[in-house]
């Protein structure tokens, strides 16, 4: 019998994690005053395994590029491939978590973290206690959302998410909304599941910090329409410290791409 | 002196002196124990008052108010009679007074005011008729709400997430729905052949209309992410409106549901008083037309009892698919 990994399993999906080619990538919003260009040439590859976090100022693009990868939008140029195939639909495999929890109020926690399973009418209870044990939610199975604290709620995306088995996880700024200590326990949580559970990371964040220390690699954008300053690889020869005096540098280096382009647009 | 000034000064000495002699007044414990007797009272003023008339079933109001006083006596016994005591006091009270300035004394105009033995009399000696009457008026108002209602929520739903469906239905909505449905009542009765279909087409319309307004607006309230998250996992548009928009829009479709049920009873009573030949509105319309005004508070006593009864269910239901809401409005 083949080894069972210690996560959870869902034998349908390849496990692999996803590599992404964006190659000059176009978008816009249109809307009643006219079109506005948000996305502009982009192009960025994104090797399997690697855990990106994508920085820029607050509304230059960067939840939109989340939206064209896991193909709830479809990008006006350029082509978007998923290891090689274009993304035309959303799939299970590329798995999207906002900043709201956006939970389903009317459904327990235990139903919500079902969901995948249920929208592809899956049986799989085995799974669902799986993930609610990985993010440590066991006592509030049957809780409604309303009963749970903000960083519990996000705990369920987390593992709604983690159930489908996503080969690559989008986050757009999923611990934005959370207080600090919660954001500080999140941060180790995400951290240790992508070690564990083996998918490739795109984060937006607006926290240089938490960048730093979740990412392998920071891609750092410019004020709307987006386009890449900087794309700065980080290899940690061991798990990074805060305290860090390289992790000083660095978060003062993407502040002066940052205030550079911030103070000429 | 040391002794008295000790006595008077210290307070715990005053305050168990007070409890120990004041007797106290427990509301509570007053209406659990007196509602029975209210009623017992009452059944002694039927039974041994002589009537001012010939009235028939004096003798049976009186058993039946003697009855309902010894099972008070009993619930409060056991300790079941907490809640509902003060009302139960009135109650009894209440009719009580009206045996005795009707009945007893005859103060009010005959035959409009009738005593409560006449509307008894009417209960013991024509329940088969009311009972019919009444399953006749839940089977129309079956066949128009619950259709009108179904009918509504579709509607409400494509109107929520079809441009297409907004564009052609919305104005013909905006034109017929705030029409009151008792209008089209003659219409009805020429178009249709029976008024029986009519009735019901009717009460669908009267239905219908809040219901698919407040799906609409329920539907289009969903938030956006709501149907992202489950567009990520691969849900297709039947999972969004069956599993996401539904559930979502629920708390606004009960309110239709609600408000086309008052709407439904309305034209229950308005086409059965003027066209349909059965049902309680038929059967009010007849009494009244013989001057039975018993028999006509019998039906609209039998009427009311009908409406409560299925709104308490209707808000019953809602209170357990609603149950994930922090709290709701109780009927």
């Amino acid at each position: 019998m083949a080894e069972r990994r210690p996560q959870m399993v869902n034998s349908t999906h390849p496990e692999a994690p996803l590599g992404l080619t964006l190659s000059h990538i176009h978008h816009s919003y249109h809307m009643p005053s006219g079109s506005r260009l948000v996305l502009d040439d982009v192009s960025l590859d994104v090797e399997p395994g690697e855990f990106v976090a994508l920085i820029g100022p607050s509304g230059c693009g960067k939840s939109t590029l989340l939206r064209l990868v896991a193909g709830l939008e479809s990008p006006d140029a350029g082509t978007l491939l998923a290891d090689g195939t274009p993304v035309t639909e959303p799939d299970p495999s590329r798995i999207i978590m906002f900043q709201d929890p956006t939970l389903y109020p009317w459904r327990t926690v235990r139903g919500n973290i079902s969901l995948g399973l249920d929208i592809r009418g899956e049986k799989d209870p085995e799974a669902i206690d799986a993930a609610i044990r990985l993010v440590g939610l066991e006592e509030f199975a049957a809780a409604w959302p309303h009963q749970l604290s903000g960083g519990m709620a996000q705990r369920v995306a987390l593992a709604r998410a983690l159930i489908n088995n996503p080969r690559l996880l989008l986050l757009d700024e999923p611990l934005g909304k959370l207080d600090s200590l919660t954001r500080l326990a999140m941060q180790a949580e995400l951290y240790r599941l992508w070690k564990s559970q083996g998918f490739t990371a795109l984060m937006v964040t607006h926290d240089i910090e938490e960048a730093l220390l979740l990412a392998t690699r920071v891609i750092v954008f410019s004020p709307r329409p987006a386009r890449i300053l900087a794309n700065i690889p980080l290899d940690w020869p061991s798990t990074p410290h805060r305290e860090d005096p390289r992790l000083q540098e660095l978060r003062a280096e993407i502040l002066r791409h940052l205030e550079a382009v911030m103070a000429v647009g | 002196m040391s002794d008295a000034q000790t006595s008077l000064g210290d307070p715990r000495a005053l305050e168990t002196h007070v409890q120990t002699t004041k007797i106290r007044f427990r509301p509570a414990q007053f209406w659990r124990w007196a509602a029975g007797p209210a009623w017992l009272l009452a059944a002694l003023v039927t039974w041994k008052w002589p009537d001012a008339d010939d009235f028939p079933a004096t003798n049976q109001f009186a058993v039946f108010q003697m009855v309902i006083g010894l099972v008070l006596i009993a619930l409060a016994a056991t300790g079941r009679l907490k809640d509902r005591a003060p009302w139960a006091f009135v109650l009894g009270l209440g009719l009580g007074a009206w045996e005795l300035i009707q009945a007893k004394l005859l103060l009010l105009p005959r035959p409009f005011f009738g005593t409560p033995q006449d509307l008894l009399d009417v209960f013991l000696t024509d329940w088969k008729r009311l009972g019919d009457s009444l399953f006749h008026s839940l089977l129309l108002l079956a066949g128009g709400y619950v259709p009108g209602s179904i009918l509504g929520i579709i509607v409400g739903v494509a109107l929520g997430r079809s441009h297409h469906v907004r564009y052609w239905v919305r104005p013909v909505m905006r034109v017929i729905g705030p029409l009151p449905p008792a209008a089209l009542l003659p219409l009805a009765f020429v178009v249709i052949p029976s008024t029986r279909w009519a009735g019901e087409a009717l009460m669908a319309l009267a239905a219908g209309f809040p219901v698919a307004v407040l799906t609409w607006s329920g539907v289009s309230a969903v938030d956006p992410a709501y149907y992202d998250v489950a567009r990520t996992m691969g849900a297709k548009n039947r999972f969004l409106v069956l599993r996401v928009a539904l559930p979502a829009a629920t708390p606004q479709i009960f309110v239709g549901l609600f408000m086309g049920l008052g709407a439904s009873f309305a034209m229950l009573v308005v086409a059965e008083m003027l066209g349909v030949k059965s049902g309680l509105g038929f059967y009010m319309q007849w009494a009244q037309g013989w001057a039975a005004y018993p028999n006509m508070y019998a039906a609209l006593f039998v009427m009311s009892l009908m409406c409560t009864t299925l709104m308490t269910v209707l808000f019953k239901v809602r209170d357990h698919l609603l149950k994930w809401q922090k709290d709701g409005l109780k009927w």
